[in-house]
């Protein structure tokens, strides 16, 4: 019998390993299952994924069900869906958690409608209070909070990456491993992958970056952006922008942090010469400390910094570099 | 070929945060006085990219058909895409389908979809920059039973096939889908064109239709607030806490100097 706390989580292999965010899921799931006395149980799909799925129940999952097979390789929501409605429907959980990621954003909505339930996207807090879960999600743009609570079941909702508490791995932990009878036809597969170009940017690793230096419209052209480069390379971090810099082609759009962006955690968030719109903030709060450079005093990004400069790029980051060589010796 | 193209009125997204107030009992968004409402962004760019299809085309083969869900003052938003060049319009508007979540919007739009009739591609922003939910694009590909691309780039049309360049982490993924489909637009589609004097002159001729709940044949109970699956319990305007610290310094070398001496106290260099 199904809990009244019982979490289903997908989880999300990428390049034969599980993606940190998943583990951030699993504990918010815990979190929720452990308050009502239910069980998780995650969902993986890939090709040759068994081996992911201790990995699963050491960060928290009661269970895992494993699809395999080389449909499921790479993630196509119209792969997914069949097998991904059917256990949802055969365990009935209260709750159906995933990472809010490209394959997140993609796939929730259509398992919401496929089950005739309603989802929350991008949520960043949870809690089931008397008998109801209530899903915290910031809207417009970053500026506002929503707590929603829903109608229907099961709940749907994608977690904003780095939000979440991840779990602790428990090596000790058991649970079990059920591989899944497919129920797919391939011939629903309707939308088909015909190419793939790679990034050309050399910034992939703007989420792992422990440093990271951020340019916005303030650094003025793709020369004064380069300061962020140099910048950069003397942390030894990433660069990322806000989002003009990538909309007048001073750097790649894939460097665009924020709401339509990406989502990062840095230690260190330098931002110069970016004015700290919502939907900028909201890929970059959740850095340990945002240092920023900008001319105006009354800037929105000073409200969110640990340290704040108030002068011209131009002018403090090159005296900024020479200082940082100094004591990087 | 009819595209049909779904576009959202809201308020400006890009006002300063200072600006933004919430209504805490109501669970709304107070306006602010003498701001406009405007095209959730990624709609105009699905706007732009219906216009791109037809460009490519001959212009009489495509017809792009507007549709919006919202009180009276959203045909200022409709008749906006209109004067960049889209064809017509379909305005619901009615009190019933108002304070709709996801859900019931995305019922309502299918219906007015099923009811337009003919339709080969159905375009919609990534998500509206109001709620920023991401969902009424992929829902009507569900209700519809149509394939659905997200975060289109750049969508061709060839024969009874949509080619789309989605977005896709750091690189593009290219993808093929049987018409009709669904294709949700993202911002790196790239500029939407302005409005054009020619079109903004033919404007007042080009067909809007208004419908209501009734005449999509859903009843009170399927639309708007009593349609929908979620509640919302409450809205507020979230708070940073975070103290600022200034550095000072009277020439900018003091001030990296500064800078530079406190990120290393602080562990951060
Ligand atoms: C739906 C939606 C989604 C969005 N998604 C994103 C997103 O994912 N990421 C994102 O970043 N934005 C996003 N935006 C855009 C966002 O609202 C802002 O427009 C954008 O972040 C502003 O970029 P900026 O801070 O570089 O530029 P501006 O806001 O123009 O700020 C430039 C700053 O530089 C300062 N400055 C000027 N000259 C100097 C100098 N010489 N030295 C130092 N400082 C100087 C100015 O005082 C100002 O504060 C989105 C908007 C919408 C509506
Ligand atoms: N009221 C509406 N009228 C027309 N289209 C809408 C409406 N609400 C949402 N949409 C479309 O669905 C997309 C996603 O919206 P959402 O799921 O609310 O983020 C928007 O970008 C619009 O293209």
């Amino acid at each position: 019998m199904a809990a009244p706390s019982d979490i289903l989580v997908v989880a999300e292999a990428a390049d034969g390993a599980l993606a940190s965010h998943n583990y951030e899921v699993l504990g918010l799931a815990r979190r929720l299952a452990d308050g009502g006395g239910g069980a998780v149980a995650a969902v993986l799909f890939g090709e040759d994924a068994n081996g992911l799925a201790p990995d699963l129940i050491a960060h928290g999952a009661d269970s895992v069900h494993v699809a395999d097979g080389g449909a499921f390789a790479t993630y196509q929501a119209e792969a997914w869906l069949p097998d991904l409605a059917a256990i949802a429907k055969e365990t009935s959980p209260v709750a159906i958690l995933m990472g809010h990621t490209a394959m997140g954003a993609d796939l929730s909505p259509r398992l919401a409608f496929r089950l005739e339930t309603a989802v929350a996207t991008g949520c960043v807090e949870a809690e089931i209070s008397g008998g109801r879960l209530l899903l915290t999600r910031p809207c417009y743009g970053g500026n506002g909070r929503e707590v929603t609570s829903f109608r229907t079941t099961p709940a749907i909702a994608t977690v904003k990456v780095k939000s979440q508490e991840p779990a602790t791995p428990d090596g000790g932990r058991r649970g079990d491993v059920v591989a899944v009878a497919s129920v797919l036809d391939p011939g629903d597969i309707r939308v088909r992958i015909v190419g793939r170009e790679a990034g050309t940017t050399g910034s992939t690793d703007l989420e792992q970056a422990r440093v990271i230096v951020a340019g916005g419209r303030g650094l003025k052209s793709r020369d004064g952006f380069a300061l962020a480069h140099e910048l950069a390379e003397v942390l030894g971090g990433a660069v990322g922008a806000s989002r003009l810099p990538c909309d007048f082609g001073w750097c790649p759009p894939s460097y665009q942090i924020g709401l339509s962006g990406r989502i990062v955690s840095p230690d260190l968030y330098l931002a110069l010469g970016i004015s700290g719109a919502p939907q900028h903030i909201a890929g970059c709060a959740s850095a340990r400390a945002i240092v920023s450079v900008n001319t105006d005093r009354a800037a929105t990004i000073f409200g969110h910094s640990r340290f704040g400069v108030i002068g011209d790029c131009q002018e403090v980051v090159p005296a900024l570099i020479a200082e940082i060589r100094k004591i990087k010796g | 070929m009819r595209v049909i193209v779904c576009v959202k009125q809201i308020p400006d997204p890009e006002i300063a945060s200072s600006l933004f107030k919430v209504d805490e009992a109501a669970r709304k968004v107070i306006p602010v006085p003498g701001l406009p409402m405007v095209i959730s962004p990624f709609d105009e760019q699905a706007v732009e990219a219906a216009l791109r299809i037809k460009d490519k085309a001959d212009a009489d083969a495509v017809t792009i058909t507007i549709l919006t869900l919202g009180p009276e003052s959203a045909l200022t938003i409709l008749k906006g895409a209109l004067s960049m060049g889209a064809d017509e319009g379909v305005h619901l508007c009615d009190a019933a389908l108002e304070g709709a979540d996801s859900y019931a919007t995305a019922v309502a739009l299918t219906h007015a979809i099923r009811k337009i009739g003919d339709h080969d591609l159905i375009l919609t922003g990534r998500q509206a920059a109001d709620w920023d939910a991401g969902v009424v694009g992929c829902g009507i590909a569900e209700l519809l039973d149509i394939p659905a691309v997200t975060l289109a780039k750049d969508v061709q049309v060839d024969g009874p096939v949509v080619r789309v360049e989605r977005v896709a982490g750091d690189g593009v993924e290219v993808v093929k889908a049987p018409l009709p489909a669904v294709v949700t637009v993202a911002h790196e589609l790239g500029q939407p064109r302005k409005a054009s004097l020619r079109e903004t002159m033919r404007t007042a001729q080009k067909p809007v239709a208004v419908w209501s709940a009734a005449d999509l044949g859903l009843a009170a109970g399927q639309v708007g607030e009593a349609g929908s699956r979620r509640t919302r319990e409450r809205l507020y305007a979230p708070v940073s806490d975070i103290f600022c610290e200034f550095i000072e310094g009277e020439t900018p070398q003091q001030q990296a100097a500064a800078l530079a001496h406190r990120l290393h106290e602080d562990g951060l260099v």
